[in-house]
């Protein structure tokens, strides 16, 4: 998210020039949102009982239902066993041993616009690069030639501290457009209705361990609904930062575009660094009916541990998109970096008939980092379609892994999916893995699945030595490459963020 | 983890079926594996290996009848020069069967081999054994513990012809559980060939050692009795610059479940593992391949397509894992199918584990219907549109044929995939 910088903080600053490059490394190509807001907490009780469930149902003020729901999902988890099928290996997780909600005292009050927010909060969320004052624009793309000088591109975001929501911007511009954007606490009470409808429609609440979890001790999150025919005005995102010691993040994100609706949405998410592993179990739903288009992008930049794998988020999410309407569209793009453990396959259900899924992802783990991503496209409809592209990139002592699962239904005639996944390996340390699922169960449907593994090669990285440029920019502009396919999908802000990221992430990996 | 009680009971019932044979040599390995097998149960559909294959049918206590098929055609490499070793239901046949002496090998039977040091000793349940991590294949081990028969083959040279297993079929309940063990010494080269059903159902499995720069050619045709159910088990080591090739023609049969397992040990060795699979109607295929690349510069291939019409299911799991230090392993694999019908199904698992850098490893994975437009191309240029759909399948399969080294051997393979869809083209 440090492209959405305004461009006044030191340390942030973000470019792709080899200035910017060499003001990175002098930070030893560490994490660089590893410090914390020294600000005032208020904390449950550790652990995790019904008690705790009615706790922050109650600290969100919620209705009834709502804690029903909660409670219901409570008692499914306990009946459920944790999966181990993924190959990523860590400690056992003492789910007793962490805080389920943790909000800044000054939030008790929820202050009623960004005006009254703590500045402590504010100056987080400005040293992070994430504007929460509207009259800031996007940094990066000012003075870009495409780009109409009297209409800036402006992005709402919706800042969520712990587990808490801080504010979120650009409301009354957007209510005038119809579309509802706020913390998904803020809508159970105002629309109810909507919540009510949606929640737990794509995602079902004991779906799989921590999805149980997440709808049992969901905090905070952020709400969409973009109504029929509107092509939502600027670009929507919701910024994740854990501050908290021992504190698990449980956010619950829920999108709805209705009929011939279009929203592009983005997702940053960072965390301080910590000797204790902390736990993040996010839930993603998207609805789209007929004809609408939703564009999901995250960078996922949560603290990865140093080198010796102590520390760093276990990144446990489900997300999924139901295009439930004909011709519903949905496009997901991922730039993996952070997280000790990610455990993560936005998935897709494509229900309406010439309903479209899309998945681009680059995962990149270094160090002892460990990733199990993917995708799940599930065709039902007619003439539905779906592309993969998923380039996975291990360096150090890192494993990767794409899972995915293509699954072709019997009344999904004509459908389509291509998938392509690549593996890059640096150093002969680390991992690379394809475990794709393929089901096709009617012949008219085509699938086609390819993949390879390479390491980076040599004779590439003497073209670029030849002329003048270090080992490990070469490597990280072979590796740019590498990634191009998935890069270019990606909304501008996110895109030079993120190749910036390619190459954060590997550094001190080559030699 | 311990056994679900379920398992454990399943396991117990199939065991309770089944007598050990006393032979000798053969027993401390038997017994080894009827405590590996205890270990880990046989295997129920909430297996995440048996997936997409129900083993119900090859696990219970005993075998599902099935008829045995009469035809006047002239079985699969009749026409060939070979040393026949024939059994029938599962029992050796001395008189159909050729005399066991041919110069460059030596063949026992394991039944008869009771010496009691015998070179078997060294690979009898131990290749099966270590093709049993990272992935438990129970099938195998029960082999191991029950095998009732099998060759031992010791290849020293060359051999003038290729060794011919053939397994007849007359009895509508037969089980059978055959186990053979090769053992090819450094630069000796032998081709085995193997077809039949083998009998209603039938558990195989063959633990090969290739020494280094020895050649071992496998080609083999299971048996068309459509109500048949076969679990196989191939497990070889590979020495350094070895080659081996195996190559699997299945045309119905209505549970095979094949698993071929592979360890490249020696540098500059090379597998490939091919496959072409006929179905109609109720037939269940799997193809399960775990190949593991540990040394230095080898190379392995994994080649399957299988065609799939009235409700016919195919599996493929495919693994191709690289060990750390596995430097310039080039890996390749592929599965395709094509679906005749809006019945059929196809279900694939191509995976890779790749623990080195320096590595090229592709797989490749696709399923579809016929080619409309190369159709209509045959079709305009006065084709009949029966001939012309099999000429695309033909073409399609043609592939994993041409794996076969010997082209005789692919020639046969070929003849019999023409009349198997002429068959049905009626």
């Amino acid at each position: 998210m440090a492209a959405l910088d305004n461009g006044t903080e030191t340390g942030v600053k973000e470019g792709v020039d080899q200035e910017t490059v060499n003001a990175v490394r002098e930070v030893g190509g560490a994490y660089k949102y590893g410090w914390s807001t020294d600000i005032e907490m208020e904390y449950a009780p550790k652990g995790l009982n019904e008690d705790i469930v009615r706790l922050i149902s109650s600290k969100n003020d919620e209705p009834e239902w709502m804690l029903e729901w909660r409670l219901e999902a409570y008692r499914r988890w306990l009946a459920k066993t944790e999966p181990a099928w993924a190959m990523v290996d860590y400690p056992e997780i003492d789910f007793q041993d962490q805080y389920y909600y943790a909000r800044p005292k000054s939030m008790a009050v929820k202050p009623k616009s960004l005006d009254e927010v703590d500045p402590k909060l504010l100056a987080t969320y400005a040293k992070l690069g994430i504007p929460l004052k509207e009259q800031m624009i996007l940094a990066g793309v000012e003075g870009a030639e495409d780009i109409d000088a009297e209409a800036p591109r402006k992005v709402a975001v919706d800042a969520v501290f712990d587990s808490v929501s801080v504010g979120t911007t650009f409301q009354d511009e957007l209510k005038k457009a119809g579309v509802i954007f706020c913390s998904i606490s803020e809508a159970i009470k105002e629309h109810p209705e909507l919540v009510k409808k949606y929640l737990g429609t794509v995602v079902p609440v004991s779906d799989n361990y921590y999805a149980t979890l997440n709808s049992a001790v969901f905090s905070d999150g952020s709400f969409v609904y973009i109504p029929p025919g509107v092509r939502c005005p600027m670009e929507l995102s919701t910024y994740f930062r854990i501050n908290a010691e021992n504190t698990g993040q449980f956010e619950r994100t829920l999108i709805i575009a209705d009929k011939g609706s279009y929203v592009s949405y983005l997702e940053g998410c960072t965390a301080p660094m910590r000797d204790e592993s902390q736990l993040h179990a996010a839930v993603v739903e998207i609805i789209i009916e007929e004809d609408a288009e939703v564009k999901y992008s995250t960078v996922q930049n949560w603290y990865p541990g140093d080198e010796n794998g102590k520390g760093g988020i276990y990144n446990f999410v489900t997300k999924r998109a139901d295009c439930r309407g004909d011709r519903a569209k949905v496009m997901w793009t991922q730039v993996e970096t952070g997280s000790a453990v990610t455990w993560k396959y936005p998935s897709c259900i494509l229900r309406g008939n010439e309903s479209q899924g899309e998945f681009y992802s680059i995962a990149i783990a270094n160090n002892m980092q460990q990733a199990d991503t993917g995708t799940k496209m599930i065709h039902l409809g007619k003439d539905t379609k779906s592309r993969i592209v998923s380039k996975g990139i291990s360096a150090g002592k890192a494993q990767n892994t794409y899972r995915g699962l293509v699954s072709m239904h019997p009344k999904a005639k004509d459908a389509r999916n291509f998938t392509q996944c690549d593996s890059l390996l640096i150093g002969d340390q680390c991992g690379a893995h394809t475990v794709p699922y393929i089901e096709v169960k009617n012949n008219s449907a085509r699938v086609e699945h390819e993949a390879t593994t390479s390491k980076v090669d040599d004779e590439q990285l003497f073209y670029c030595r030849q002329r003048g440029i270090g080992e490990e920019d070469a490597v990280a502009l072979v590796v740019n490459g590498f990634c191009k396919e998935v890069l270019q999908a990606l909304p501008m802000e996110f895109a030079m963020e993120a190749q910036q990221l390619v190459a954060i992430s590997l550094e001190g990996s080559v030699g | 983890m311990a056994l679900a009680q379920v398992k454990i009971e399943a396991t117990e019932e199939r065991l309770n079926t089944l007598d050990m044979p006393q032979e000798g040599w053969s027993t401390a390995a038997r017994e080894d594996a009827l405590m590996r097998l205890r270990s880990m149960g046989l295997p129920s559909r909430r297996d995440e290996y048996w997936k997409y294959t129900r083993p119900d049918t090859l696990v219970q206590p005993t075998a599902p009848d099935a008829a045995v098929l009469h035809t006047d055609e002239v079985p699969v490499f009749d026409a060939l020069g070979r040393l026949k070793i024939v059994f029938v239901d599962g029992v050796f046949s001395a008189d159909e069967s050729d005399d066991l002496t041919l110069e460059g090998v030596t063949i026992e039977r394991l039944a008869g081999a009771t010496a009691d040091i015998h070179w078997a000793k060294g690979l009898y349940g131990v290749l099966e054994n270590n093709g049993q991590n990272p992935v438990e294949r129970p099938l195998a081990a029960l082999n191991t513990a029950y095998a009732t028969d099998g060759v031992l083959i010791h290849v020293t040279g060359t051999p003038s012809k290729p060794i011919n297993l053939i397994y007849r079929h007359i009895s509508n309940s037969s089980d059978a559980i055959l186990h053979h063990v090769l053992k090819i010494d450094k630069g000796a080269e032998v081709t085995i060939l193997e077809n039949g059903p083998a009998a209603a159902r039938f558990n195989k499995c063959m633990e090969i050692d290739v020494a280094d720069g020895a050649k071992f050619h496998h080609v083999r045709a299971q048996g068309r009795d459509h109500e048949r159910r076969a679990a196989t088990h191939i497990f070889a080591r590979l020495g350094t610059e070895s080659s081996f090739k195996s190559f699997t023609l299945t045309a119905n049969g209505v549970m095979t479940r094949n698993e071929c397992v592979i360890e490249l040990t020696g540098d500059d060795a090379h597998a490939t593992v091919a496959g072409a699979a006929l179905g109609d109607g109720d037939f269940h295929h799997d193809d399960t391949v775990f190949i593991t690349h540990d040394a230095v510069n080898c190379e392995s291939r994994q080649v399957f397509k299988k065609v799939l019409r009235n409700g016919a299911t195919g599996v493929f799991q495919g693994k191709i894992l690289v060990k750390s230090g596995a430097q310039k392993t080039d890996g390749y694999q592929i599965s395709q199918s094509l679906l005749l019908d809006e019945d059929s199904q196809f279900l694939a698992k191509p995976e890779l584990e790749i623990y080195a850098d320096d590595v090229a490893c592709s797989h490749g994975s696709t399923s579809g219907a016929i080619d409309e437009e190369a159709l209509f191309y045959l079709r305009s240029r006065g084709v009949p549109v029966g001939e012309a759909t099999d000429m695309l399948t033909l073409s399609f399969l043609a592939e994993a044929v041409e794996e076969i080294e010997h082209s005789t051997l692919a020639e046969e393979i070929n003849e019999r995939l023409a009349a198997w869809l002429a068959r049905r083209r009626g």
